[in-house]
C-alpha cells in the first residue's frame, strides 16, 4: 500500500482532460436534443387539447359516454339546441368489430404469406412480391375505400349470403333484414385488406432474424420445412407477429375514410356483422362533423380523444411486443 | 497442355424435367377435377372453382408425396399449399386496385384537365368540362407546407436517435412508433382544437399543412434514422480524429454521406400522405377555385376532388372524374415510391 502511494507520487499530475462539448456543440446538442422531443410534445399537446374541448361533454356524460349508446342532439323550435345525449357505445362496439374482422381474416392471410416470403420465394420474383406488399401498404385509405365500395361489394355480399345462409343459426351471422349491402362484415374486409400488407412486412422482417445456425441445424436434423418453422421459426417470432397483429388492430380501429366510404354508417349498436348498418368511431366524426354545433363538436373532440388513447394503447402494446420479440433473434 | 475437362456444375437438388411434369399433370388433373365438382355440386361461379382447385391440387400433392416419401413430407406440402394460397389472396386485391383504377380512370383523364379547375363546371358534367388544376396546386402547396414543418423535425429526431444517443433515445423511438399511430381524424380534429377553433377561426391550407404534418413526422424520423444507421462509424470516427467537433462532423460528413436515404426519407413522407384525405376534409375545407395563398380561405385537394365527385355526384361523369383523379394519384404514389426504392437500393418499408 505504502509502495504504491510512493510511486505515484513521483508522477506529475495527469493532464486534464475534460470532455466537455465546446460551445458549437453544446448548441448543436441542445438543438438536436429539443427536436428530438417534440413527438413527446405533439402526442401530449393532442391528449391536452382534446381533452380541454371534450372535458364539457365528458363531465356532463361521465362514464356513459362510453357506456350509454345514445347520440341525440335535440333542437326546439327556433332550432336552438334544447337537449343533447351523448354516448360512444355503439361506435365503440362497432370499431371493435370491424377491427376484430379485419385480423380475424388478414393475420391469417399475412403471416402464411410471410412465411412464404421468407421460406419459399426466391431471387428476383421474391423481390417484386416485397415491392409489390411494400406499394400496396403505400396505397391511400381513399383507394381501398372506393375499390372496396366498387368491385368488392358485389362479391362481398354474395359471401355473405352464403355465410348468412349455411351458418345463419350463429347469431352474430343471423341478419334482421336481408340487407346484406355496406355491411360490418365489408368493412372489416376492406380493412384486412389495409392491413395484410401491414402486418406481412412486419411478420416477415420478424421470420427474417430468425437465427440462421438454429434453421440449418433443424435441417441437418432432418426436419422439413414445416418442421423447422413449428421448432425454431414460431417459437421465435411468436411475440412479434402478436405485436405485428396488435399494429394491425391499431390501424384498423383508426380508420376513417374507407370505413366510411363502405359502411352504411348509422348510429346504433349492431352485433350482426352481414347487416347493413353499423358505423366506428372516426366515420362518426367525420359524418357528424358537417352539421356540429358547438356543443356537439365538443363531444365528437371526446370521442377523438377515446379513439387517440385506444389506438396508442394497442400502439404502445405492440411496439413492447415487436421490440421484444424482434430484438431476441437478431 | 491438355486441357482439364470441367465438369459442368450439376444440380442434383434440383427438380428433375419429370418432377416439373408431374407436378403440371397433378395440377390439371385438379383443375379437370374442379371443374367436374362445378358441373356436378352446388359450387358455382369463379370462387367456388378456385376453392375446388385449390383444394384438390393441395389434396393431390399431399397424396403424391405420402406415395412417394411420408407423412411429415405430405404434411410438409400442405404448409407450402397453404403459404402459395396467402400469398395469391394477398395479391389478388393489389392487381385488382391497380387495375380498376387504371381501367376506370383512363377514361376521366384528359388534357385540359391540367388547366382548369372546378369552378365552372359541376361534378356531374362530361369529364372534358372541368379540371383538377386547382386540387393539383393545393395538394403541392399543401404537401409542400407539411414538408417544410416535418423534414426539419423529422431529421432532428432522426439525429437525436443516431447521433446524441441521450437517455431519453428509447422513450422517444417509442414515442415516434405511438405517433405513426396516430388515426389521421385525430390529427384533424387536434388541429381544429388547438388551432381553427380558438385562434384562426377559418379553414386554410395552411392548417391543412400542419394536420398532415402530424402524420408525416414520424414516416421522416423513422426512415431517416434507419438511413443514417446505414452510415458507418468510421466515418464519424474520423471526423472526430481529424479534430471535428461533434456539429462539423454530422454536418459536414454524416448528413452529406446520408444525403439519398434523407431524400428518401423525404419521398417516402410524400407518398404517405399525398392520399390522406380524413384531416384535409376536417380542416381545409374544400374549394373548387385555384387558391395560391395557404393562410386565407379554403383549399382543394386531389383527394378532396376525388371525395367529392364521388360521394356527390352519382352519375357516370361523377364517377369517370373520380376515377381519374385516383389515377393521377395513384401514379403520383407509384412515381414517389420508385424514386424512393431507386435513390436508396435497398429495401424501405
Amino acid at each position: 500500500m505504502t509502495l504504491l502511494e510512493n510511486k505515484s507520487a513521483d508522477i506529475p499530475a495527469p493532464r486534464e482532460i475534460t470532455t466537455k462539448p465546446r460551445r458549437s456543440d453544446q448548441i448543436f446538442r441542445a438543438v438536436v436534443t429539443i427536436g428530438g422531443m417534440t413527438s413527446l410534445v405533439i402526442l401530449g399537446l393532442i391528449a391536452l387539447f382534446l381533452s380541454l374541448k371534450g372535458i364539457s361533454v365528458l363531465q356532463v356524460e361521465k362514464l356513459s359516454f362510453i357506456t350509454e349508446s345514445k347520440w341525440e342532439v335535440l333542437q326546439d323550435a327556433e332550432g336552438k339546441v334544447a337537449e343533447s345525449t351523448f354516448g360512444l357505445g355503439a361506435m365503440l362496439i362497432g370499431t371493435f368489430l370491424a377491427a376484430f374482422i379485419a385480423v380475424i381474416v388478414g393475420v391469417p392471410i399475412a403471416v402464411l404469406s410471410a412465411l412464404y416470403l421468407t421460406f419459399y420465394a426466391r431471387g428476383p420474383v421474391k423481390k417484386l412480391l416485397i415491392s409489390l406488399i411494400d406499394l400496396m401498404a403505400a396505397f391511400p385509405s381513399l383507394l381501398f375505400g372506393f375499390w372496396g365500395f366498387i368491385v368488392l361489394m358485389s362479391s362481398a355480399e354474395y359471401w355473405a349470403k352464403l355465410l348468412n345462409k349455411y351458418l345463419g343459426f350463429i347469431p352474430i351471422f343471423d341478419v334482421p333484414a336481408p340487407i346484406f349491402e355496406r355491411s360490418p362484415f365489408i368493412a372489416g374486409l376492406v380493412l384486412a385488406i389495409m392491413i395484410i400488407p401491414i402486418v406481412t412486412a412486419i411478420s416477415r422482417e420478424i421470420f427474417d432474424q430468425t437465427p440462421l445456425d438454429r434453421v440449418q441445424a433443424a435441417y441437418a436434423l432432418g426436419a422439413s420445412k414445416l418442421a423447422m418453422i413449428r421448432a425454431v421459426v414460431i417459437p421465435y417470432g411468436r411475440g412479434g407477429v402478436v405485436g405485428g397483429a396488435m399494429l394491425g388492430l391499431g390501424r384498423a380501429m383508426g380508420e376513417t375514410v374507407a370505413v366510411y366510404t363502405v359502411l352504411n354508417v348509422v348510429y346504433q349498436i349492431n352485433w350482426q356483422v352481414l347487416f347493413g348498418a353499423g358505423g366506428n368511431v372516426a366515420s362518426l366524426i367525420l359524418l357528424k362533423f358537417g352539421e356540429a354545433g358547438p356543443e356537439e363538436v365538443n363531444a365528437l373532440m371526446a370521442a377523438g380523444l377515446v379513439l387517440f388513447l385506444l389506438t396508442l394503447t394497442v400502439n404502445a402494446i405492440s411496439d413492447v411486443l415487436i421490440n421484444k420479440f424482434g430484438k431476441k433473434g437478431r | 497442355m491438355t486441357q482439364a475437362t470441367i465438369p459442368t456444375p450439376q444440380r442434383p437438388w434440383g427438380t428433375s424435367v419429370a418432377q416439373r411434369l408431374t407436378t403440371a399433370a397433378i395440377l390439371a388433373l385438379a383443375a379437370v377435377l374442379a371443374g367436374a365438382a362445378i358441373e356436378l355440386t352446388g359450387l358455382s361461379g369463379k370462387l367456388g372453382f378456385a376453392a375446388a382447385y385449390f383444394f384438390f391440387a393441395s389434396l393431390l400433392i399431399f397424396v403424391q408425396q405420402l406415395r412417394l416419401r411420408d407423412l411429415a413430407a405430405a404434411k410438409d406440402s400442405l404448409l407450402s399449399s397453404f403459404a402459395f394460397l396467402a400469398m395469391t389472396i394477398t395479391l389478388i386485391p393489389i392487381v385488382s386496385i391497380v387495375m380498376t383504377v387504371f381501367l376506370k380512370g383512363y377514361k376521366g383523364i384528359h388534357f385540359g384537365m391540367f388547366a382548369n379547375d372546378m369552378t365552372q363546371a359541376s361534378v356531374n358534367d362530361p369529364v372534358t368540362s372541368g379540371g383538377l388544376l386547382h386540387a393539383l396546386v393545393g395538394t403541392i402547396l399543401m404537401v409542400g407546407g407539411a414538408l417544410i414543418v416535418s423534414f426539419p423535425i423529422g431529421l432532428l429526431t432522426a439525429l437525436y436517435l443516431t447521433e446524441i444517443r441521450g437517455k431519453l433515445a428509447r422513450p422517444i423511438k417509442f414515442l415516434v412508433q405511438a405517433m405513426s399511430g396516430v388515426p389521421s381524424i385525430v390529427a384533424g380534429l387536434f388541429i381544429l382544437s388547438i388551432l381553427v377553433i380558438p385562434v384562426t377561426q377559418e379553414l386554410t391550407g395552411l392548417m391543412g399543412s400542419l394536420a398532415l404534418s402530424i402524420l408525416m413526422i414520424p414516416t421522416i424520423a423513422r426512415t431517416a434514422e434507419e438511413m443514417l444507421l446505414l452510415i458507418p462509424n468510421e466515418l464519424r470516427e474520423a471526423g472526430v480524429a481529424l479534430g471535428a467537433t461533434q456539429w462539423r462532423t454530422v454536418s459536414g460528413v454524416v448528413v452529406p454521406a446520408a444525403k439519398s436515404g434523407l431524400v428518401t426519407a423525404v419521398i417516402l413522407g410524400i407518398a404517405r400522405i399525398i392520399g390522406e384525405t380524413a384531416p384535409i376534409l376536417l380542416v381545409s375545407g374544400g374549394a373548387d377555385a385555384l387558391n395560391f395563398n395557404p393562410t386565407s380561405g379554403p383549399m382543394g385537394s386531389l383527394p378532396f376532388y376525388i371525395w367529392k365527385a364521388f360521394l356527390t355526384g352519382g352519375t357516370e361523369e361523377a364517377y369517370a372524374r373520380a376515377w381519374g383523379g385516383m389515377l393521377i394519384l395513384l401514379i403520383l404514389i407509384m412515381v414517389l415510391f420508385g424514386l424512393a426504392r431507386y435513390l436508396s437500393g435497398r429495401k424501405v418499408v
